[in-house]
């Protein structure tokens, strides 16, 4: 986001943008995005021809009319990315950002049906256990890396698979939560439910307010403290930062800690939400499959650059296409075609910045410098059109 | 022994396909690319070899010829799929974690696309019966007879047949030595005329194969033949990275590290039909869990003298030195 503020100082600073390292990574994700797109709207033309432009106007556009879901679906992947790009900064890759998501929604599901508060903390009580569960789930990767020199992803991995067969369990041997004839858990008290931000045919709540705000926080803990700064370090060379005398080892849990209780906030935020029909809630069913919003997480956070603003924005916009996705099952698409096309964005997203390179190359080798100004004008309405997303 | 010889016999199709891409794997990381999409390379041989048996079951053949040829197919889509890592880990130098999982999560949503435009259903279900009740002749053999021949698929002799001639690409040949000195010091191979590009793109095409392979084995002695987009493989791409690293990136090793997993696995879904087990009155849940939590102890205890490919996961740039 550094781009944005260099716009609004100089407004016609070309090469200040194009060399700092947020326009660097606005535009390379922008083009996995595009190739994305056209990936996605070529399976369409093939499986449907005759609906694939209505189809993708909905994928593209729909998301606009339904804004407060498109808010209330970004607020749990929103999180996870949040705990997986945290992660990343560290050189840490947490894949069990999904294990870390369904102990945080059991902790908050424990608090929510078995201990009896007043309304007015209820729901804040619950949120924290759901963070206290996850950090209790990255915790242990976090010892497994630390001590025992086990790659992360592996333990991760693991753990997602403990994670969500204890829960399971646990969930399916309390008659409290869990509802045999369908197979599903109880509706939650509404004393602890996160109060709803009042938007019509919408469940989005406070926890998209928090999680923006937790994700602005990360940015400053990121960028301005000490603890980021070495992070950061070690991150870019472990062995480097050892020398100058930072702590890795406590580095390292810390931050599974953290990512791990972001994850479980994630949890905590999507059990908890409000429903629009009256005495009902979210539920969970313990079927032995792992979270996919885990997942989604990943993607969230490898299209925000692990950056914590820009993972804001890319779950927005991720959350945005998958609203516009179920939309474009009107016109006969199924849903999954924006998990593809998600994945695909991930795929170039991967080696978009190497593409990006050389664009920039290019650039500054054939055009010159008489189109300096105009390249900057489209530079200007981009980020218009991602403020509009 | 009746129990024992049970066991092993549902044990086996479980660790071939384990066994398989595990070697795989290996290959890849040898080489020195990080192969995280082995999950989604599985599924998409797994898918393309179900299609294929799919498309022929009407047709009468025997079925142990249609799964050698599934076989095939299912390995020439698991290398095209294989190609995509290699582009981007090879040629773009890109981060080969990240391209792994974005090919992981396109596949089974492809999968799911598919499979509802076109059978109306969440994967491809087939109904060949590949099971095999005795191998003749070779189920003689005392001991080994009952435990690798009876009651089992062809699935799991053609998988030995595939260890061994991995061990001896690995151990005995010029390409296998070549392939190890790419993933270990890459500048030094490429200072004696070896091509890193080449052979790291033959390393992950190997774990292509294999995986491609594994798949479809994983879908005809685990899964009676089918696919499914939403359940997948059940983290079996992910469980082979364990036993490889469990294995110590070495063939023979990888092999016993695959059994051990997948006799964890056998026991937690056979409890009911083990007296012994049955009759302790744990819940089953607990049995699940046992290979994740095996597996965790175990690399606890082995991971701390690693000896991972030194170069794995660095992306090959001549300009570096």
């Amino acid at each position: 986001m550094q781009d944005k503020i260099n716009l609004n100082k100089n407004k016609f600073s070309f090469k200040k943008i194009i060399y700092s390292g947020g326009f660097a990574s606005f535009s390379s994700a922008l083009m996995a995005i595009i190739l994305g797109l056209i990936f996605g709207f070529i399976v369409m033309l093939i499986a449907k021809p005759e609906s694939a432009g209505a189809g993708f106007k909905f994928i593209t556009l729909g998301g606009f009319k339904r804004i407060g879901d498109v808010f209330y679906f970004a607020t749990p992947i929103l999180m996870t990315g949040l705990s997986v790009g945290f992660a990343f900064n560290m050189g840490l890759f947490n894949i069990g950002a999904s294990g870390q998501y369904t102990m945080g929604m059991f902790f908050a599901m424990y608090v929510g049906f078995m201990w009896d508060l007043p309304p007015s903390i209820h729901w804040i009580v619950a949120i924290l256990a759901g963070m206290l569960g996850g950090m209790l789930w990255g915790f242990i990767p976090g010892i497994f890396k630390a001590f025992l020199n086990v790659n992360e992803v592996i333990t991760s991995i693991m753990f997602n698979y403990i994670g969500m067969y204890i829960v399971d369990m646990a969930i399916q041997g309390s008659s409290t939560m869990y509802k045999f004839e369908q197979t599903r858990t109880n509706y939650l008290p509404a004393s602890v439910q996160i109060p709803s931000l009042g938007i019509p045919n919408s469940n989005v709540n406070w926890g998209i307010i928090l999680a923006i705000a937790i994700g602005i926080v990360l940015y400053i803990v990121l960028q301005k403290t000490i603890f980021g700064y070495e992070l950061k370090a070690t991150g870019f060379n472990k062995f480097a930062s050892e020398y100058a005398g930072m702590k890795g080892k406590k580095n390292i849990i810390l931050t599974m800690i953290i990512a791990g209780g972001l994850s479980g906030l994630g949890g905590a935020f999507a059990i908890l939400a409000p429903s629009a029909i009256a005495g009902s809630s979210m539920t969970y069913e313990p079927i032995n499959i792992i979270a996919p919003n885990g997942f989604n997480g990943i993607a969230v956070a490898l299209l925000g650059n692990s950056h914590p603003i820009g993972t804001i924005f890319s779950s927005i916009f991720i959350s945005h296409i998958q609203r516009g996705g179920t939309l474009a099952s009107l016109v006969g698409y199924k849903p999954e075609i924006i998990d593809v096309v998600i994945a695909v964005i991930i795929y170039f997203s991967a080696f978009a910045a190497v593409m990006n390179e050389t664009l920039v190359n290019f650039f500054k080798n054939h055009i010159g410098k008489k189109h300096d100004k105009e390249t900057a004008n489209n530079e200007v309405s981009d980020n218009e059109i991602k403020e509009a997303e | 022994m009746d129990t024992l010889y049970y066991i092993i016999q549902n044990m086996l199709p479980v660790a071939m396909p384990l066994l398989l891409v595990a070697l795989g794997g290996m290959f890849s990381e040898i080489g020195g690319v990080v192969n995280i999409a082995l999950e989604g390379i599985m599924l998409f041989g797994a898918f393309f070899g179900a299609l294929f048996v799919y498309t022929v079951q009407d047709l009468g053949l025997n079925p142990q010829v249609v799964l050698l040829l599934g076989m095939l197919i299912a390995a020439v889509a698991g290398l095209i799929y294989s190609l995509l890592l290699s582009f981007a880990a090879v040629n773009m130098k890109a981060d080969q974690v990240i391209t792994g999982t974005a090919l992981n999560m396109l596949i089974p949503a492809a999968i799911l696309l598919f499979s509802k435009m076109y059978f109306n259903s969440d994967g491809v279900t087939t109904s060949m019966n590949f099971y095999i009740r005795e191998i003749p002749g070779l189920s003689k053999i005392p001991v080994l007879g009952p435990m690798v021949f009876q009651r089992t698929y062809l699935t799991v002799p053609i998988s030995l047949l595939f260890f061994i001639i991995s061990i001896i690409v690995f151990y005995k040949t010029k390409f296998g030595l070549r392939l190890r000195a790419c993933g270990e010091h890459p500048h030094a191979a490429d200072s004696v005329g070896i091509n890193v590009y080449k052979m790291r793109y033959a390393g992950t095409s190997i774990s292509g194969i294999l995986a491609g392979i594994g798949g479809f084995f994983y879908s005809v002695g685990v899964m009676d033949g089918n696919v499914n987009g939403h359940t997948g493989v059940a983290g079996f791409g992910f469980l082979a990275l364990a036993v490889m690293i469990f294995g110590q990136w070495r063939p023979v090793k990888i092999f016993f590290a695959a059994l051990f997993f997948s006799l964890f696995r056998t026991l937690a879904y056979s409890v009911s039909l083990i007296p012994f087990l049955y009759n302790l009155g744990i819940e089953q849940t607990y049995y699940k869990m046992l290979p994740y939590v095996a597996t965790m102890v175990v690399l606890a205890f082995t991971s701390k003298k690693s000896r991972a490919p030194k170069a794995e996961g660095i992306p090959y740039d001549k300009s570096q030195r």
